[in-house]
């Protein structure tokens, strides 16, 4: 039973752990709440029209679409720091990648995913 | 296979071959071909398949004793150790198995081109016929247990598409349905005992399943494993060849076309079970156990079903319920230990009781398909051969002496005399006296007394066309001589097939003349005495069955409803089963138990219809409850096993 | 001097992803030239997709005998991979088969349907060759995410939409869990490498440690989800009812392949040492799996429900032979994979070619009557019915015989008896499509003209699944090689393995 304390640590830590995030600004912020104070906010303008306000399904395309090309540019900066130790095989595999991602880049533009209307 | 020696002859393979033939040009060529030339290709498949037979026979019975024909297929299943041939065996047993099924077989592919001769459907008819002989042959001449369940499985599926074979009517396709579903039941049996078998063998290094080696080494298996493996494979038997408990698909089947009845559902097919239990003979000789429950379960069907025959009106259902009753007869026979007479009682069955379904057939065909008795009667003058031939194969089912049943059925009872069995041999002489009495009760009921046919039939009513009529008269002879073959040792030429299977089933205690003869006394006069009764009832008084009737009163009526068994399956297996998987696992379990955990108490008293109903949309979060108790469970039994084994 | 260096680095580590490496070219390719052309020319992208599987096949197939680590032991390349490749690609191109003509009829965007379709393999086979957990991770993810699209991909049907996300989301669910087996089994361990794993293993101080045996059970649960075992089931029916009928195939066939080439290759070949722990699990997993698929199958009405409680059921015979463990077992497991995949293929083939157009249908009365109006295709279908069904001589049997005398042999008595109960409940539910088809009446029914592409499908489905079952010496021997070539055994070892028991 004793071989089993640590999970119960991890198990139980976990369980702090959320059960803390989720209740400590409860515990800890003042909750005084007013009219203005629960209007949506809009960098100071008086706010108009519904908080809940319908966005295009263009703008998480183009946000999923960052996220592959961001992660590229993750990989290729230890990448190029350690170039000459990776050598020619290590080129062609970054070459490789790149193509990748280059044809789904291809692909993105001709379906119209980054058209602006 | 004492000394006998094993020759290889390939032309076994070409009496597979003809059949299998057959049906591939009846399938695909059948209807374009056109009627004459499908009658014409079917019959010539078995009659070729027959005439090999003959010739096979010519050259085992050229060899001594105990010999064998072989000829191999291919290696089928092969790892290893285990390699499984398939190859065919034709000794003294398969040879006469094989002669009944493309004898019996022809004769009936001959009946029913005049039988189905207005049927649109014929060439899926003979398919099926074809296909069903070729199953058969399979079975029998398998060398090894897996090819047999091969044989085994497709003669059971001929069967289910035969039965259902006009199946426009719902109930005989449900008919057809509860066949194979009764019989799958059986199957499950054989196949258990397979594994059995096969697992008591490779446990002790042997990897087979042939039966000559099986033979070999039977001393192998003990006896635990021989009992319980000849239990599932009886169980297998009575699936197949309708005993207690599995017989209620029987009477049912005979919705099928009245040559199927004849071929598969009489004189073939449900004796599979007997041949299968006569095959593995050395492994029942082990367990004397399993031998006393095959032959109490024969002794008992035996009786059982001749009851239920004595009240049935439908002319079908009494000889399915005489077969079931005869099969009975058989496994007494084999639980005895008297394999060969068993052997001989199908043989001789085979031909009464193909005759009976045969003539019973014509005389449906000359009624326009009637099959209720009572409104038959008075038909020997119109139907003469029909009638003269069905008085042939009566007497010969009733066992009248000189006829060929008699033989076959005073071996079985003088083997249960012999070997101890007291009491089933006394239930057997009482089956004979009822034996009598229901054959006879139907043969009096059809071509006796006043005629209560329908007025507007009358005119219609012929006798049967000669290629219909040919195959009755050739049944006839063998039904009036085929029982020659095994008189009583000592007898002119004696048991002459008792003899030829004698090496491979083994031999039985006889007893001395006399008291044989006493024994055969005994059983020929019940027999008699049925038939005086029967003649009693039927012809001299007609009144006395009706009072007779009324006076016995909840128990005739328990005969005529066949004891209730329909009923009492449906209520115990069928409707369980159903309410567990539709209601119980569907609805409860799947959906309600989940929901009732998620919603607690306020959705079980919403309930009913409601519930049901939303989480058959199927709630994702109840799919993701259901995987996390699953986990939990997992990770329970971990922790579980870590403080029993950490 | 440049080229020689990419010559023999392609060499050495190409060559025996060769496979997988031509799906993915394949699938940019279809990526590439579809958005280029109009929907029209979707029949153009599927023989595309087609060729694109088949050079994967016969890569496979010329690179059987060759054993060798590629990638630093990422991915083991052996004939146990190859064999998985073949079965793969085979799988998929059927599938390619099936949606020549589902496509076009219901307006699905071909384009993302082949490349997804590639991309699903590409998954599967990596999770075929994995030889490390990361591999496996990405191996399945790869397959389900490409799944989970392809489920969801009929916009226009919101059953579709429904299987989908009813898959995705619980599929996310159980990838939670596989990922943190993955996690404690390197914690544990210190490595991510099935061979150290297994060697790590070997010490019984380790072999106890908790972490390890959590580990365990919780990619026991991940992979559960993936080959569909009772508990972690639900999602099943529903995404195999809503998913356009060719993804069904792909799922109940493709996806099932890859996820038991990955489990058995973990269980079986890296942690017998563990059997002792997993082996009591999977003995509840098998007859529970078994036990329910097959009764909730009775009371379907619906095929495609039906054939994926059948499916459950099936991944149920095959937990029975993975309970079992060892050369022998394991040899049956594939073979009983490549006898199912074609039965299953064919059957789906078949209620392809029958859903109607204006009116998608799939329940047993569809099926009505479908023997006098399309003989051959009813003919074709009870034959994959009684193949499931497991008739001799047809491959389930033989399939079944194998799995189930292999548990006999390792000495699971009453779990062969629960499996041989089952396949009897079995037949109720597979005959009951027969006799739809053959006994009763149905209305009449226009079907789609038939393109040659489905029924080559069908003419390759019936004949492996007839030649197979009836002359199973040579395919017996393959799976037997490619278990004994995993297992690093010789060929003789797995049959001795039947012996040694």
């Amino acid at each position: 039973m004793a071989t089993w304390f640590p999970i119960a640590v991890i198990i139980g830590f976990a369980a702090f752990v959320v059960g803390a995030m989720v209740s400590a600004n409860r515990i800890l912020g003042p909750r005084r709440p007013s009219p203005v104070k629960g209007q949506a906010f809009e960098c100071g303008n008086p706010p108009s029209g519904s908080a809940w306000a319908r966005f295009s399904v263009r703008f998480y395309l183009i946000a999923i679409l960052f996220l592959v090309f961001d992660v590229e540019v993750v990989l290729l900066y230890p990448w190029a720091v350690a170039i000459r130790r990776f050598g020619t095989v290590g080129l062609v595999d970054a070459g490789i990648f790149v193509a990748v991602l280059m044809v789904a880049l291809i692909y993105a533009v001709r379906r119209g995913a980054l058209d602006p209307d | 296979m004492v000394n006998g020696v094993v020759v290889e002859f390939p032309a076994l393979k070409l009496m597979l071959l003809l059949p299998a033939l057959g049906v591939v040009f009846n399938l695909f060529l059948g209807r374009r071909a056109g009627r004459a030339i499908v009658n014409v290709v079917s019959v010539a498949a078995v009659v070729g398949a027959f005439l090999l037979a003959l010739w096979a026979l010519g050259e085992l019975l050229a060899l001594p004793a105990g010999s064998a024909l072989k000829a191999t297929l291919w290696s089928w299943i092969y790892v290893g150790p285990l390699q499984i041939d398939l190859g065919l065996r034709f000794d003294a047993l398969a040879a006469v198995m094989t002669l009944v099924v493309s004898g019996v077989g022809s004769i009936i592919h001959l009946y029913s081109c005049g039988y189905m001769g207005e049927d649109p459907d014929y060439a899926r008819f003979f398919a099926y016929m074809n296909l069903f002989t070729l199953s058969m042959l399979v079975l029998v001449l398998g060398n090894n247990l897996l090819f047999m369940f091969i044989g085994w499985e497709g003669v059971g599926l001929c069967s289910y598409l035969l039965i259902a074979f006009w199946y426009d009517n719902a109930q005989f396709a449900y008919n057809g349905r509860k066949a194979f579903v009764v019989n799958r039941i059986g199957d499950a049996g054989f196949l258990l005992g397979i594994f059995a078998l096969a697992a008591a063998f490779a446990s002790r290094g042997l990897w087979t399943l042939d039966f000559a080696a099986m033979r070999e080494h039977i001393s192998l298996v003990s006896s635990a494993v021989a009992t319980m493996a000849g239990l599932l494979f009886f169980l297998g038997a009575t699936g197949k060849s309708a005993q207690i408990p599995l017989y209620v698909w029987l009477p049912d089947a005979m919705v099928g076309p009245t040559p199927v009845s004849a071929l598969i559902h009489a004189a073939t097919m449900v004796t599979a079970g007997v041949y299968m239990v006569a095959r593995l003979g050395f492994l029942y000789q082990l367990t004397p156990a399993t031998m006393e429950v095959v032959a109490a379960v024969g002794a008992i069907t035996a009786f059982f079903a001749a009851t239920v025959a004595l009240a049935q009106s439908d002319i079908k259902r009494v000889l399915a319920y005489s077969t079931i009753s005869q099969i009975g007869y058989m496994f007494l026979g084999a639980g005895a230990g008297a394999f060969g007479a068993a052997i001989f009682h199908i043989v001789t069955h085979a031909f009464f009781k193909a005759l009976l379904f045969l003539g019973a057939g014509s005389v449906m065909h000359a009624l326009g398909g009637e099959q209720d008795m009572s409104r038959m009667g008075g038909l020997r003058r119109k139907l003469p051969v029909t009638h003269a031939t069905m008085l042939v194969a009566t007497l010969a089912i009733t066992a009248v002496p000189g006829f060929s049943g008699f033989f076959s059925k005073d071996e079985i009872l003088e083997a249960a005399y012999v070997s101890g069995h007291y009491w089933l041999w006394g239930l057997g002489v009482i089956t004979a006296g009822l034996t009598g009495l229901y054959m006879f009760r139907l043969f009096f009921l059809t071509f006796y007394g006043r005629s209560r046919v329908e007025a507007a039939r009358l005119p219609r009513l012929h006798e049967s066309p000669a290629v219909m009529t040919i195959p009755l008269v050739i049944l006839a002879l063998l039904s009036l001589g085929g029982g020659w073959i095994g008189l009583p040792a000592g007898m002119l030429w004696g048991d002459r097939i008792g003899e030829f299977l004698r090496p491979v089933v083994g031999q039985v205690k006889s007893v001395p003349g006399l008291e044989a003869l006493a024994l055969s006394a005994v059983a020929s006069a019940a027999a008699l005495s049925g038939l005086v009764l029967a003649f009693v009832f039927y012809v001299a008084a007609p009144g006395l069955p009706e009072r007779a009737a009324a006076w016995s009163g909840a128990l005739y009526r328990a005969l005529r409803e066949k004891y209730y068994v329909d009923e009492l399956y449906d209520f115990l297996v069928t409707r369980p089963l159903f309410f567990l998987s539709d209601v119980a696992f569907d609805r409860v379990i799947d959906s309600y138990a989940i929901e009732g955990l998620v919603d607690g108490a306020a959705a079980a008293a919403r309930g009913g219809a409601a519930a049901i109903r939303r989480v058959e949309t199927g709630n994702v979060q109840h799919y993701a409850l259901t995987y996390l108790c699953g986990a939990l469970a997992v990770l329970a039994y971990c922790l579980y096993y870590s403080m029993r084994h950490g | 001097m440049i080229s020689g260096t990419i010559g023999a680095a392609l060499d050495a580590s190409w060559r025996p992803v060769l496979a997988p490496a031509v799906v993915a070219i394949t699938a940019m390719a279809v990526m590439l030239v579809g958005s280029r052309l109009g929907e029209e020319d979707s029949e153009g992208l599927g023989w595309l997709t087609f060729s694109g599987l088949a050079l994967a096949a016969l890569c496979a197939f010329a690179a059987v005998g060759r054993h060798a680590p590629a990638f630093a032991g990422a991915l083991i390349v052996d004939d146990y991979t190859a064999f998985f490749y073949c079965l793969i690609a085979v799988c998929a191109a059927m599938v390619v088969l099936l949606s020549l003509d589902y496509v076009p009829a219901l307006e699905l965007p071909s384009t993302e349907y082949y490349a997804l379709l590639l991309s699903a393999t590409v998954g599967m086979m990596l999770l075929a060759a994995a030889g490390d957990l990361i591999i496996i991770f990405l191996g399945l993810e790869t397959m389900s995410i490409s799944v989970y699209v392809m489920a969801a991909i009929a916009r226009r049907d919101p059953r579709s939409s429904e299987a989908g996300l009813k898959y995705f989301l619980l599929g996310a669910f159980s990838t939670g869990f596989l990922l943190y087996g993955i996690a404690l089994l390197y914690g544990a361990t210190g490595s991510i490498k099935l061979e150290a794993i297994s060697r790590a293993l070997q010490s019984s101080a380790l072999a106890a440690s908790p972490l390890v045996l959590l580990g365990l059970a919780m990619m026991l649960i991940g992979f559960g989800f993936k080959v569909a075992a009772v508990p972690f089931h639900a999602w099943t029916p529903d995404a195999y009812e809503g998913a356009p009928t060719p993804v069904t195939a792909l799922m109940a066939v493709g996806v099932k392949s890859a996820a038991f080439a990955g489990f058995l290759r973990l269980l079986l070949v890296y942690l017998p040492a563990l059997h002792a722990q997993w082996g009591g699990a999977l003995w509840v997993l098998a007859a529970l799996t078994m036990s329910v698929g097959n009764l909730v199958a009775l009371a379907q009405n619906n095929v495609k429900r039906m054939l994926a409680y059948s499916a459950i059921a099936h991944a149920g015979y095959i937990l029975v032979g993975m309970t079992a463990a060892g050369g022998a077992a394991g040899a049956a497991v594939l073979y009983y994979l490549l006898g199912y995949a074609f039965a299953n293929l064919g059957a789906f083939a078949v209620l392809v070619a029958v859903e109607r157009v204006e009116q998608p249908g799939t329940t047993l009365a569809d099926l009505g009557g479908l023997a006098k109006g399309q003989p051959m295709l009813a003919a074709a279908m009870a034959l994959f019915m009684l193949s499931l069904m497991g008739l001799p001589p047809l491959a389930g049997f033989v399939g079944k015989f194998y799995v189930f005398s292999a548990a006999l042999q390792a000495g699971y008595v009453w779990l062969v008896v629960l499996a041989a109960l089952n396949s009897v409940i079995s037949t109720y539910y597979y005959a009951r499509v027969i006799v739809a088809m053959y006994v009763n009446e149905g209305a009449e029914r226009k079907l789609r003209a038939r393109r040659p592409g489905l029924s080559v499908a069908l003419a390759v489905a019936i004949a492996a699944t007839i030649i197979i079952g009836v002359d199973p010496r040579p395919y017996v021997e393959m799976a037997a090689g490619a278990y004994a070539s995993a297992a690093g055994i010789a060929r003789s070892g797995v049959r001795a393995a039947f012996l040694a028991h």
